[in-house]
């Protein structure tokens, strides 16, 4: 029995604790502040410049489009708004597919994005274009010699992701800008993942689009914005929606202003501590990585062990099912392979692309910290992991027969 | 200084009930719907409920709704989406020339994708007339769209008649019904359309939430790729907060329409009829057939934006032309649709009468408003003389 266990250890902490924030954050309460004025008081919409209602709106949406640019090192006039991440990366890859088709007819897309970018290539695919996926390293890393040779005069467009949402692996954004300046290729980079967890510069970084989402860096749901650069190149987008013209023609509709003022404030606040919080996070990544190291064998880290986001620990647990250790922790919300496929059973193809196998695919975890997560949720995540762990283990005839040395690789198994 | 706002069209505020709802869901460590554990769950609950609540606002079955970020993009995954998914039927629109600019721009992007538009002309009400569209539709035409009610002029379109023609000429039909969701009965079964848009922002819900309407069965082109969301048809991570707030919202509606409209409608008469004793004063759309808080007047010979500047200055709100494009100073295209000449469509002023419209507010305006006319045309004349 651990019910009278748990409550006591629980005292304090409050229950599920949740450790899945690259699925989506709580909104700051920073940000939810200047947000909530825009959602009684001041409304009126922000195109609509005939009265002071108006008029405000619009100052707030320009103050936030600055404040976004800032955490990105962009112009203000380089940031589009969108409805969020995904919107972002759809309008990056189709956008530049459409106008960019008489130049070039070949995408470089990396393996381990994000599906929203692996299937708006698979949709571009079957309209005629030619993709090559760019395959990683088995610590998540695009091999850069790799990315050069595929690149030809037909490549207009190369998109890799700066960290990885799964396993928090983080691309060298610099020097995959570069080659793509060389060539003349526009360089899209997905940082849904990384913003305000990892330095973004778009300029020394050579990015031409760049994808961001608010809901990741505890801002609302429902924004997300794309980077376009205006110089150097300027880069040109067909729209996916239009409409009355607003976004520099490249995404109309209305203008989600408190939610665009929470993204603001979420970006404004993700750059003055990001320094101190990436410190934090590594702490408590490295705390949680090390707990289950010296408790557990059969525990692999998946993903780059230094060139990682800090807020993402990704591991496999052998023998157990990531499913049965969700059902097992129920204390703790976290994820098995990505938030956006975990509705279906397949193995996470990000780690199948790292080459873990469908096994260790299938017995991973991803945990993900975020600015609200406490050393003691920490701490009692490890208890709570560890235990589930050791006792799905005991219940596990494979993890026997490795213990005592059989290779589970020479065994024949017999269909029931 | 009394502060008036009549511009409702352009956004009603949200009420503090749908307010409410969502703040829950915005402070709270909400799950993302597509996780397994507790607090998605909870999240994908909230999502079915607010599915629920829109869909019985119009007559629809859970299914056949599928959210978007705003009406804009409805619009255009309705046209853009259909159009794709029956192309080998034919590669030609039918689409009213009164449409808000996203379906307009919708199928102008499509002409450049090699189909054919036929933009439907209208009456001086604005009507679409059944006979026009009848010899409009050809083998090849796979899309019909024509908005329900019109957001600039009031104008409430009979879309059951349009519907019966599409239905007998078996091709699909897509009304935009932003301006009237919410705001008057709405029944898609009973309208008959195939494909229907409706949008928070218009019932005192939120920004960031809308939906199409999909009847079951009719096949649609994806509109945005990745996460699979909505059934794979548009992706990405649900708006929650917003979604909550729509469905809240939908509920009042339903519950509350016959009352909101017994006021607005007492209220709207009232302003037309003092605005229509001002001299020159037109009323633009259809007298009866119109939404129950929309009032577009023209005033001849006078700028509308220096008379809504001058409104302004008196402390009352009200809309230009097209909200959604009044950073461009143009006759409306509607107003020129419905024959209007230049010389009143940009005198053109839409006041949106709301649910938290007082009588005293509409009492100050007919004060105000023939005070800004008059010193506006003395200010003309002399201009003029001075010339």
């Amino acid at each position: 029995m651990q019910t009278s266990s748990q409550r006591t250890e629980a005292k304090g902490l409050k229950i599920p604790i949740f450790l899945d924030n690259m699925s989506t954050t709580r909104v700051d309460p920073r940000a939810m502040e200047e947000m909530l004025p825009y959602f009684s008081e001041e409304y009126g919409n922000a195109s609509s410049r005939s009265h002071p209602f108006g008029w405000k709106a619009e100052e707030k949406v320009d103050e936030a489009r600055a404040r976004i640019a800032r955490l990105i090192h962009a112009d203000p006039k380089e940031i589009i708004f969108t409805s969020g991440g995904t919107e972002s990366c759809n309008l990056a890859i189709k956008g530049v597919c459409e106008i960019y088709r008489e130049k070039g007819d070949h995408l470089i897309i990396g393996s381990t994005e994000h599906r929203a970018t692996i299937d708006v290539a698979r949709r571009m695919e079957r309209q005629g274009f030619r993709v090559t996926y760019l395959p990683v390293d088995g610590q998540g890393l695009a091999d850069l010699e790799t990315l050069r040779k595929e690149i030809t005069d037909k490549t207009i467009l190369i998109a890799l992701m700066y960290g990885n949402h799964e396993v928090g692996t983080i691309h060298p954004a610099a020097e995959i800008g570069k080659i793509a300046k060389e060539k003349g290729v526009l360089f899209f980079c997905d940082a849904a993942a990384a913003q305000g967890f990892a330095p973004i510069d778009v300029e020394a970084m050579g990015i031409d689009l760049l994808a961001l989402s608010a809901h990741k860096i505890y801002g609302p749901k429902g924004i997300g914005a794309l980077y376009v650069r205006r110089k150097n190149p300027r880069v040109r987008l067909a729209s996916i929606i239009d409409g009355g013209g607003a976004e520099r023609g490249m995404r109309s509709g209305t203008l989600n202003v408190p939610a665009i003022v929470g993204f603001g404030k979420a970006c404004e606040l993700a750059l003055q501590e990001m320094d101190e919080e990436r410190k934090r996070l590594w702490k408590l990544n490295e705390k949680l990585r090390k707990g289950f190291e010296s408790q557990l064998d059969y525990v692999h880290l998946n993903g780059h062990p230094t060139e990682r986001l800090p807020n993402i620990l990704n591991m496999s647990f052998e023998f157990v099912e990531g499913e049965s250790i969700l059902m097992g922790i129920k204390e703790i919300a976290v994820s098995s392979g990505s938030a956006c496929t975990t509705a279906t059973l397949e193995p996470s193809y990000v780690l199948i692309a790292l080459g873990k196998g469908v096994e260790l695919a299938h017995t991973s975890i991803r945990f993900s910290l975020g600015r609200f997560n406490t050393e003691e949720e920490v701490d009692f995540a490890i208890k709570r992991v560890t235990e589930a762990i050791k006792r799905l283990r005991e219940m596990s005839p494979l993890y026997d027969m490795a213990k005592e040395g059989i290779d589970l690789k020479s065994v024949t198994w017999k269909k029931e | 200084m009394r502060q008036v706002y009549l511009d409702y069209f352009s956004k009603t505020p949200l009420l503090p009930e749908v307010r409410e709802a969502m703040i829950p869901w915005l402070t709270g460590q909400a799950g993302n719907p597509s996780s397994l554990h507790g607090p998605g769950r909870k999240s994908a609950q909230a999502l079915d409920e607010a599915r629920e609540a829109v869909a019985s606002l119009i007559g629809a079955e859970r299914e056949e709704i599928i959210f978007t970020s705003c009406g804009t993009e409805a619009n255009n995954f309705a046209v853009r989406g259909l159009a794709a998914a029956h192309a080998q039927k034919g590669k030609h629109l039918v689409i009213s020339s009164t449409e808000h600019f996203s379906v307009l721009y919708a199928a102008r992007r499509l002409e450049k994708e090699g189909y054919q538009v036929t933009l439907l002309p209208v009456d001086r009400y604005g009507w679409v007339n059944p006979d026009e569209l009848r010899k409009a539709i050809r083998p090849e035409t796979v899309l019909v769209s024509v908005m329900h009610a019109n957001g600039e002029v009031g104008t409430i379109q009979p879309i059951e008649e349009i519907a019966k023609i599409t239905k007998e000429q078996n091709v699909l039909f897509h009304t935009d019904a932003i301006s009237a969701c919410g705001t008057i009965p709405v029944d898609v079964k009973r309208l008959g359309v195939d494909a229907m848009t409706l949008a928070a922002d218009q019932f005192y819900g939120p920004v960031g939430a809308a939906a199409l309407y999909l009847r079951k069965g009719v096949k649609i082109f994806p509109f945005l790729d990745g996460g699979g969301q909505e059934e794979g048809l548009r992706s990405g991570t649900e708006n929650l907060p917003a979604i909550v707030g729509m469905g809240k919202a939908a509920e009042l509606a339903r519950e509350k329409m016959e009352k909101r409209n017994r006021h607005i409608i007492r209220l709207r008469d009232k302003l037309i009829q003092g605005l229509l004793s001002v001299e020159g004063v037109s009323l633009n759309g259809h007298p009866t057939r119109r939404l129950p808080g929309h009032v577009s007047v023209s005033v001849p010979d006078i700028e509308g934006e220096s008379l809504l500047l001058a409104l302004d200055l008196k402390g009352v709100s009200v809309g230009l032309g097209s909200a959604c494009n009044s950073k461009a100073l143009k006759s409306s295209h509607v107003l020129r649709a419905m024959g209007i000449p230049d010389r009143q469509a940009l005198g053109t002023l839409v006041l949106t009468v709301g649910l938290d419209t007082e009588e005293a507010d509409i009492d100050y305006v007919l004060k105000v408003f023939p005070e800004a006319v008059s010193t506006l045309r003395e200010f003309s004349l002399q201009t003029a003389t001075n010339k």
